[in-house]
């Protein structure tokens, strides 16, 4: 091998590939003056071809994989592509000035800059220049001959290496091609790890240079269980990486064994294993691992990946789709959870010092409640097609919970007075407020389930922003204060006799499962790759002997690293 | 030459998506087709053109068809100012 980079293991899984670089190359344009004005004209005229040709092709994966109101922006980009104007004062300055086609497209897409930045007044501008940067790049990238990568293009299997991996580049892909994902930065929770297990796609992340160290086409095995990059591998290498990968392949078949069974504890105790998924695109992965349930579904990709809002009916197609599928086990989908890291750059919310605190999710809704009640007639249309249930996120207060049930019971005794077909629906709450885990007795009063959402609690209990690398140590899923909070929340659930789930990365962690048990959580959501592991594990746990090992780990743990001792010594062989 | 005047009506004005529609519509026919605003003229054939207007809520525009089938374009693209819900 050339060289071995490591990072962190972000989902599991083997694979050796061809790398692919998802990275911009360098479109600096050099003014050349030029003789034969026929062929600059005719390269440029190529080039728009080219380019065209390319976005039909984008716009058409993407309309399969969102539907057609999130493709609308190519349709503009084509129009852009083909716009008469456009063409012809490029061609005017090729002319006139004898300069080279990317140095005129240049200074004409400099000129529609200007004018555009003029109308400071109107909030869509900043996106048409968006626009048109990214067809002026995309045009400029054909002529200098250099490929501007795009996974809407990849048409054989590749690696995907790139700098971070954001919701909109996984949209336009086609599943099949993608082996696997190497990123420059990011850890276990951050975003593009969370999308390379709801696609069950092996991934090392927070690599810091793989882009600068591999090159397209370079051969490369990537172990995503050992958060490892094998660069140029020899034959020995390759031939173990092959063996591991067969391992791999038996232990999953193994295991597939388990795709038709329920989850039961050693002694009996049966819970539900569900798989978070962030868009219809996971669905395959989600029935191939034998989930139960989709215990969360993300709706933000849906709006992250357009350039304006979706439609009430675009929104209707995903839904349906996702609980036609799944019908008749129960789908869990999230309303919107925007703001924090994950803004929506159309709807012009104002810059905030401190996100994350800021107004999202549950708060933006009640604010922009136009957005709110077309993603829950939506969602009521949709409820006809199968096992609905709504949960709100961020609920940090009763008052806010009830605001939000007001709103979608208004929605509902619309649409029943329109005689629209609707299911019944269970409305439930996403615990990630430390406030709200605390006083969970309260709510457990007035929801019809609670799913405690471990990403934020932990960010939130800890007071560490899971996106500051500086503050990672200090992401611990296994601490004893996040530890009693989730005690707290399953015992006040089951108080008042309501189900209780935990849909963040901690539901599927070989440390935490015998815990949970332990606790009686009655449904485990995570990433689809993770499901037939954790049913095997819960196979050979005992849910009434954990309870003594809760009880010593609440009581006397005080660090995580004592948490994990503990388990381990209760549960031994179990993987860390 | 076919001359008509609008009033926009949408909250976000003529933003990418009608733009685009408009834009699609005009192209098909032969008639030179252009939008007005304010002391501005563009080409309706072209969205560089179109978007730079910045065309906002209650704008007052003027659509002018001109050449062979300059009738069935003020049809069409009246009919995709009304079907975006931009104009009444």
């Amino acid at each position: 091998m050339r060289a071995m980079l490591k990072g962190i293991a972000a989902s599991d899984g083997i694979v050796c590939g061809q790398v692919y670089r998802l990275v911009e190359p360098n479109l600096t344009v050099q003014q050349r003056a030029i003789t034969n004005l026929d062929y600059e004209l005719n390269r440029f005229h190529q080039a728009l071809e080219a380019a065209v040709s390319d976005v039909e092709t984008i716009k058409t994966r993407a309309t399969k994989n969102l539907g057609t109101d999130s493709a609308q922006v190519f349709s503009a980009h084509i129009a852009m592509l083909q716009d008469p104007e456009l063409i012809t004062a490029v061609e005017t300055q090729i002319r006139q000035r004898k300069i080279n086609a990317e140095a005129a497209l240049a200074a004409v897409a400099q000129t529609y800059e200007a004018s555009f930045q003029d109308l400071t007044d109107n909030p869509y501008m900043q996106e048409r220049i968006t626009d048109l940067h990214d067809v002026t790049k995309r045009v400029t990238a054909h002529l200098l001959q250099v490929a501007l990568p795009d996974l809407a293009l990849v048409n054989h299997p590749v690696i995907v290496v790139t700098h971070d991996l954001i919701p909109s580049d996984t949209v336009s892909v086609n599943p099949r091609y993608i082996l696997g994902f190497v990123t420059d930065l990011g850890g276990r929770t951050s975003h593009s790890s969370i999308l390379a297990r709801s696609m069950a796609i092996p991934a090392v992340v927070g690599t810091q240079h793989a882009t600068d160290q591999l090159t397209n086409g370079e051969m490369v095995i990537l172990n995503g269980t050992r958060g490892q990059v094998m660069v140029d591998p020899d034959d020995d290498e390759l031939a173990s990486a092959q063996a591991a990968m067969h391992e791999r392949a038996a232990n999953l078949k193994r295991l597939s064994r388990l795709r038709h069974h329920g989850t039961v504890s050693r002694d009996g105790v049966g819970v539900t294993l569900a798989a978070n998924i962030g868009t219809a695109n996971d669905l395959p992965s989600v029935l191939q691992n034998g989930a139960e349930a989709i215990g969360l579904m993300r709706t933000e990709f849906l709006y992250m990946d357009a350039d304006q809002l979706p439609s009430e009916d675009d929104q209707f197609a995903t839904y349906k789709r996702v609980l036609t599928a799944m019908a008749p086990r129960p789908v869990v989908i999230r309303t919107l959870d925007i703001g924090g890291d994950k803004p929506l750059p159309y709807l012009k919310q104002k810059p905030e010092t401190n996100p994350f605190m800021g107004a999202r999710a549950i708060r933006q809704s009640l604010t922009h409640q136009q957005i709110f009640r077309s993603q829950l007639r939506a969602l009521l249309r949709a409820s006809a097609f199968g096992n609905l249930r709504i949960m709100f996120p961020m609920i940090a207060t009763l008052d806010e919970f009830r605001q939000a049930k007001a709103i979608y019971d208004d929605e509902r005794s619309k649409l029943t007075v329109a005689q629209v077909p609707m299911g019944s629906i269970k409305i439930g709450m996403m615990v990630e407020v430390p406030a709200a885990a605390l006083l969970a007795d309260r709510f457990a009063q007035e929801v019809d389930f609670m799913s405690i959402g471990t990403n934020d609690l932990i960010g939130y209990t800890m007071a560490a922003d899971r996106t500051n690398q500086d503050v990672a140590y200090l992401y611990q899923p296994y601490h004893p204060a996040i530890l009693r909070l989730v005690n707290r929340v399953i015992a006040a659930a089951h108080g008042a006799g309501i189900p209780v789930a935990m849909c963040g990365e901690m539901a599927g962690d070989p440390i935490a499962v015998p815990l949970l048990l332990g606790m009686g959580l009655d449904e485990f959501s995570m990433g689809a790759g993770s499901i037939l592991k954790t049913r095997r594990l819960i196979g050979q746990l005992s849910a009434h002997d954990l309870q003594a090992l809760v009880e010593t780990t609440l009581n006397q743990a005080s660090t995580s690293q004592e948490v994990i001792t503990m388990v381990q010594a209760a549960v031994p062989g179990i993987l860390t | 030459m076919e001359k008509r005047e609008f009033h926009i009506t949408a909250e976000t004005g003529i933003h990418a998506r009608p733009a685009t529609l408009l834009v699609q519509a005009a192209s098909k026919f032969n008639s030179e087709v252009s939008l007005q605003y304010q002391d501005k003229s563009v080409n309706l054939k072209s969205i560089m053109g179109v978007m730079s207007l910045g065309v906002g809520q209650n704008a007052e525009i003027t659509i002018t068809t001109d050449g062979d089938d300059e009738a069935d374009a003020m049809t069409a693209v009246a009919e995709t100012l009304k079907k975006e819900g931009l104009s009444d």
